[in-house]
């Protein structure tokens, strides 16, 4: 604990989001001559130095493949491949580093842990779903129940956004073999029980998969405290490289489950009589690993770790707060997802206008925003929207940012007026 | 609503209003707002669009807006006419520059226009660059190809 900006905690404002703007190199930049205003921190959040001067070291400095072993550089490569898997480990409260697995991104771990499960499903038994997931927490398991006969089934939504617990308690039955469950909606921003739904799916022993793509950003989730067999997230959303996510699954599961890809790294021993796996975590890390996009991640989880948690959910919150009260500036304006709790995602139509109209008007106003059906087209159906405007926020945004996009937005309104 | 070959004909853009129209309409337009002011302003003008060629042989495939194209190639006057819808404004107002530089020519004439040329010139190319997914540059595609088979 020798970083200074620790140090210096006490002495200074709870949470000065000026100086943590500095840490982002890419935010003082100007777009379409306007300071950028960067609202799609849901697609992807920005890096902080910290991140950039920790690949670029590592580069320069220690990169080799990991975990050969006869050289130097092998040594350091493995070791801050390694130390990352630790930090993950330690952001996750996972048990052991063996039940964290490098995936290329939360898409690949849905898939990963959907075809693990392949071989534990019969015709006739069901996976659960939302009706609020995002489409690679569908299509996975649409494509592993066309192979086993079993069928996706999912939960229902309430028009604020919050999963309907009647539908669910409704579907959850004794076909049920898994609950795959968004943690955070990206599209609402809604956060849902977790707890109380693993808690009711293992009553019933279903195994539980949490997609924590959209939470990991704002919460810091306890895998044990939660008890889901399974949580999955993309680095690149957690202001690391793109590239890399994480699959963390406990380990007799993962034991239990098949090899994904096969290949190097992932074998103990390969003869054409009989191959055998490796143990975890790298029975599931075939090839040689994205090293420099670990070591990233876990530069950004460190970083965040110096930050004061609390005082950062409160920012974000106040950013909500403020979105909120100005919805009403807007003629027209209207908020998709209402849920009571919420992380800073604001998806909203305007009345007569296009999403894509929204998107590309507040471009010109240098304010990125996403635009489209958010991979999520149940959910637009659900709905009836061909798709919405999402604002997506980050702790590094300030009420300022918030101010100019509703400046802007009634600025649009005025001119298709 | 089908369309018949008046609703073609009667299209505005491209021959009552021409490139030259937006062109200089272009010159005295100050900042973005008067800029998107005067692009949604020509999205008006895109004639009504039958419902019954809402098709998916029809529709072009961008990734927001919903976007549908329909042509007639009048043998009399060997000239191409074009009808787009779509549910977007902006879109809808790009399409009509499109129109405006490209309905009621002959085919080979439509072919030589440098459509790119012309946004570069209206400082407005991002919207029909290739990374931008909106629809406009499979839209010109599908024009061009719609051209080439009547030339040929």
């Amino acid at each position: 604990m020798t970083d200074l900006s620790v140090a210096n905690t006490a002495n200074q404002p709870a949470f000065d989001v000026d100086s943590i703007r500095r840490d982002f190199p890419i935010l003082s930049q100007q777009v379409n001559g306007k300071p950028l205003v960067y609202l799609d921190n849901g697609a992807s959040a920005q890096k902080p130095a910290a991140v950039l001067d920790a690949m670029d070291r590592y580069y320069r400095e220690m990169h080799s493949n990991v975990h050969r072993g006869a050289h130097t550089l092998g040594d350091r490569a493995t070791a801050a491949f390694e130390g990352a898997r630790e930090t993950v480990r330690s952001f996750l409260n996972a048990e052991s580093t063996r039940e964290i697995i490098w995936t290329r991104g939360t898409t690949e771990a849905i898939n990963l842990v959907a075809n693990g499960l392949a071989p534990r499903l019969r015709a006739g038994d069901e996976i659960l779903v939302t009706h609020m997931e995002h489409h690679a927490n569908i299509v996975p398991w649409q494509m592993v129940a066309e192979r086993t006969g079993a069928k996706v089934v999912p939960i229902q939504v309430t028009p604020a956004g919050e999963l309907d617990l009647d539908s669910f308690h409704s579907l959850l039955n004794d076909r049920t073999r898994v609950l795959a469950l968004t943690h955070v909606s990206n599209v609402l921003g809604t956060v849902n029980p977790v707890m109380e739904l693993v808690g009711e799916a293992k009553k019933r022993g279903v195994l539980t998969l949490l997609d924590g793509a959209q939470a990991v950003p704002h919460y810091q989730p306890d895998v044990q405290a939660l008890d889901c067999d399974f949580y999955v997230f993309s680095s690149h959303k957690l202001f690391g490289p793109t590239g890399i996510g994480v699959l963390y699954g406990k380990a007799e599961l993962l034991e239990a489950m098949p090899p994904y890809q096969g290949g190097g790294e992932m074998i103990e021993r390969v003869s054409f009589e009989r191959t055998t796996w490796n143990v975890l975590p790298y029975k599931f890390e075939a090839g040689t690993p994205a090293i420099a996009e670990a070591v990233g991640l876990g530069a950004a989880i460190d970083y965040l770790g110096r930050l004061d948690r609390q005082a950062m959910e409160a920012a974000e919150s106040a950013l909500l707060a403020r979105a909120n009260d100005l919805v009403a500036t807007v003629p027209g304006m209207e908020i998709i997802g209402t849920a009571a709790k919420k992380v800073p995602v604001m998806s909203f139509k305007i009345a007569g206008l296009h999403p894509s109209d929204i998107g590309t008007l507040l471009d010109q106003q240098g304010i990125a925003i996403r635009t489209g059906h958010h991979c999520a087209m149940p959910l637009m159906d659900f709905y009836g929207v061909p798709g919405t405007a999402r604002a997506s926020f980050a702790f590094y945004n300030t009420l300022d940012e918030v101010e100019q996009l509703f400046t802007a937005l009634q600025k649009i309104q005025r001119l298709f007026a | 609503m089908t369309a018949s070959e008046q609703d073609f004909l009667n299209n505005p853009l491209g021959t009552k209003t021409t490139l030259e129209d937006v062109l200089d309409a272009f010159e005295f337009l100050d900042d973005w707002e008067e800029r998107y002011a005067y692009i949604i302003d020509l999205g008006k003008q895109l004639p009504s669009f039958p419902d019954d060629a809402r098709t998916e042989e029809n529709y072009v495939h961008g990734c927001q807006s919903q976007v549908w194209l329909i042509h007639y190639f009048d043998e009399a006057s060997g000239k191409l006419y074009l009808l787009i819808d779509s549910d977007a404004m902006i879109v809808r107002g790009l399409a009509a520059i499109i129109l405006v530089a490209l309905n009621g020519k002959a085919p080979r004439e439509l072919l030589t226009t440098d459509i790119d040329e012309l946004f570069e010139q209206l400082d407005l190319f991002r919207h029909i660059s290739p990374t931008r997914g909106n629809g406009l540059r499979a839209m010109v595609g599908k024009i061009r190809d719609i051209a080439a088979a009547e030339a040929a």
